[in-house]
C-alpha cells in the first residue's frame, strides 16, 4: 500500500483517476484503519485528505452550513450554533463510538463507510442534507440519501470524492431528533434507529415532515408515508399510530442475534414516535 | 517500498522517525521510540488502552497512522509526570488502588486528563461517559471513578 497526503481535492481526483488499483480515502480513519488491520480491505493507494485547506472548518451562510470532510464528531459537538439549529444531527454523530473515536470520526466517513446502521446518516437524510462531490468532470451535488446504494457501496465513481456536507439552515418553528436502540447504554451499533425533522405551521400543527430509518434495510430509508402520517397533526395518538405503522411497513431488516426481524420492525416504529415527539417539542410544539 | 519520514512533537520534544505506510502511531511509539506506556489491547479502537492526544484531541493511537502525525503535537502517558513527581491523577489512582493488572491504566490516565483539561469539574456521570471507551477488566471501574473525582477536586484546590 502506498500513502499520499494531498493538499487539494483536485489532486485527490487526479490520483484516483490514474491509479490502476484500489484507492481508499483517509478522512477520520476510525473505520479505514480497523478494516486495514482486519484485512477486510487491501487498498493499493491510501489518500490522506486531512491537510486540504478548509476540511476542518464549519462555515455558515444565510442558506446553509458547509461542514468540512475532516471535521470530527467532537468538533461538530463544539459548534454551538450548529448544535442549536440541528441538535438531532449533532447528537446522532456524538453517539458514534467512544470519546477517543469522536476525536477522529467524521460525518462523511460515516456516510461513505455505507453501513446500514450508520448513526449520522438517518439524521442527515431527515434534514435533507446534500454532499458536494468533485470528479474529473467538475462539481456536482447530490442528496445524502443517494450516496449509499448497498451495504458498503456508494454511488460515487472511482475518481470522485466528497468535498463537503451541505446542510440547509433550519427554518423557524422546526426541529429534528435522532434515536437509536442498542442493547447497552454506550458504544454499540444501532439495531434500529429513526430520525425525524419537522416544520410546524402557525397553528402548531405539523406543516411538513421528513422521517428516516436506519439499520432496518440495506440502506437508510426515507419513509414518505411516515411523513404523511404526521402532516396536519399535533402528534395526537392516531397520528403517532399511523407513523409507527408506516415505519414498520417500510422495514426489511436482517435477522440476527442482536435483533430479530420482528424486533427491529417494531422498534423502528416506536423510535420514530419518540423522535417525532422530541422534534415536535424542539420546534416549539406542545404535546 | 521506501519508508515515510515524519517529524513531529512528542511530549514537547521534537522527534523524527521513519515508518511504513500501514504502521500505526501506537506501533511507532512502542516499537521505534521506546514509549511503551500506551498499550495495545484490541488494536481496533475499542478498548482505549492506547489513548494519547494528537493536537490536544484524545484519540486511540491504534487508529492513527504514524505518517499522519507529521507536524502535529502528540502527548502520551510518558509526558504526564513532572520528573519524579507524579501527576495528581497518577497519585490518586495509586492511593485509591484503582488498578490491578495495570494494562488499562495509562489510557485511563491520558483520557481522564483530557477531560479535566477541558472541564475541571465534571459530574460523575460526565466522567463515566467520557471514560466509556477505556475498558478495565479488573477494577469494576468504581475505584477509577472515585480516584479521578478526588484528583479533580485536589486540582481545583478543594480539600478532600
Amino acid at each position: 500500500m502506498r500513502y499520499v497526503g494531498v493538499n487539494s481535492f483536485a489532486d485527490a481526483v487526479d490520483l484516483m483517476g490514474s491509479e490502476q488499483g484500489k484507492c481508499m480515502i483517509l478522512a477520520g480513519g476510525t473505520d479505514v484503519l480497523v478494516q486495514l488491520k482486519l484485512g477486510l480491505v487491501e487498498p493499493d493507494l491510501l489518500i490522506n485528505i486531512k491537510a486540504i485547506p478548509g476540511v476542518k472548518e464549519i462555515s455558515v451562510s444565510s442558506t446553509e452550513y458547509r461542514i468540512g470532510v475532516a471535521v470530527s464528531g467532537a468538533e461538530l459537538g463544539e459548534d454551538a450554533g450548529l448544535k442549536a439549529e440541528w441538535p438531532g444531527i449533532v447528537e446522532a454523530m456524538e453517539l458514534i463510538g467512544s470519546t477517543q473515536v469522536q476525536g477522529r470520526a467524521t460525518l462523511v466517513g460515516n456516510l461513505c463507510n455505507a453501513s446500514p446502521a450508520a448513526d449520522a446518516v438517518p439524521a442527515l437524510v431527515s434534514a435533507a442534507a446534500r454532499v458536494e462531490i468533485l470528479g474529473p468532470l467538475g462539481r456536482r451535488k447530490i442528496n445524502v440519501k443517494d450516496v449509499t446504494i448497498a451495504p458498503g457501496k456508494t454511488s460515487l465513481a472511482k475518481d470522485e470524492i466528497i468535498t463537503a456536507v451541505c446542510l440547509p439552515r433550519q427554518q423557524k418553528n422546526s426541529g429534528d431528533a435522532y434515536l437509536r436502540f442498542i442493547p447497552r447504554t454506550e458504544m454499540d451499533i444501532a439495531v434500529a434507529s429513526a430520525a425525524v425533522n419537522l416544520i410546524l405551521a402557525q397553528d402548531g400543527s405539523v406543516q411538513s415532515a421528513r422521517v428516516s430509518l436506519g439499520a432496518v434495510a440495506p440502506t437508510v430509508l426515507l419513509v414518505d408515508d411516515a411523513a404523511k402520517a404526521l402532516v396536519g397533526s399535533k402528534l395526537d395518538d392516531a397520528a403517532l399510530e399511523q407513523l409507527s405503522m408506516a415505519c414498520s411497513a417500510a422495514c426489511s431488516p436482517i435477522d440476527d442475534r442482536r435483533g430479530t426481524i420482528d424486533f427491529r420492525t417494531k422498534t423502528a416504529g416506536v423510535l420514530a414516535c419518540r423522535a417525532a415527539k422530541i422534534a415536535f417539542q424542539r420546534a416549539g410544539g406542545s404535546l | 517500498m521506501s519508508k515515510i519520514h515524519v517529524s513531529t512533537e512528542i511530549n514537547g520534544d521534537q522527534v523524527e522517525f521513519l515508518c511504513e505506510t500501514d504502521e500505526t502511531l501506537l506501533d511507532v511509539l512502542r516499537d521505534q521510540l521506546g514509549l511503551t506506556g500506551a498499550k495495545e489491547g484490541c488494536g481496533t479502537g475499542d478498548c482505549g488502552a492506547c489513548s494519547v492526544t494528537v493536537d490536544g484531541r484524545l484519540v486511540c493511537s491504534c487508529l492513527v497512522l504514524g505518517a499522519e502525525v507529521e507536524g502535529s503535537a502528540v502527548t502520551t502517558i510518558e509526558g504526564m509526570a513532572d520528573g519524579d513527581a507524579l501527576h495528581p491523577l497518577q497519585r490518586h489512582l495509586l492511593e485509591g488502588a484503582a488498578l490491578q493488572c495495570g494494562i488499562c491504566t495509562p489510557g485511563v490516565l491520558v483520557a481522564a486528563k483530557a477531560l479535566l483539561d477541558k472541564n475541571p469539574d465534571p459530574s460523575e456521570e460526565e466522567l463515566r461517559y467520557w471514560l466509556a471507551g477505556n475498558l478495565c477488566r479488573c477494577t469494576g471501574y468504581d475505584k477509577i471513578i472515585r480516584s479521578v473525582m478526588t484528583a479533580a477536586a485536589e486540582m481545583r484546590g478543594e480539600k478532600s
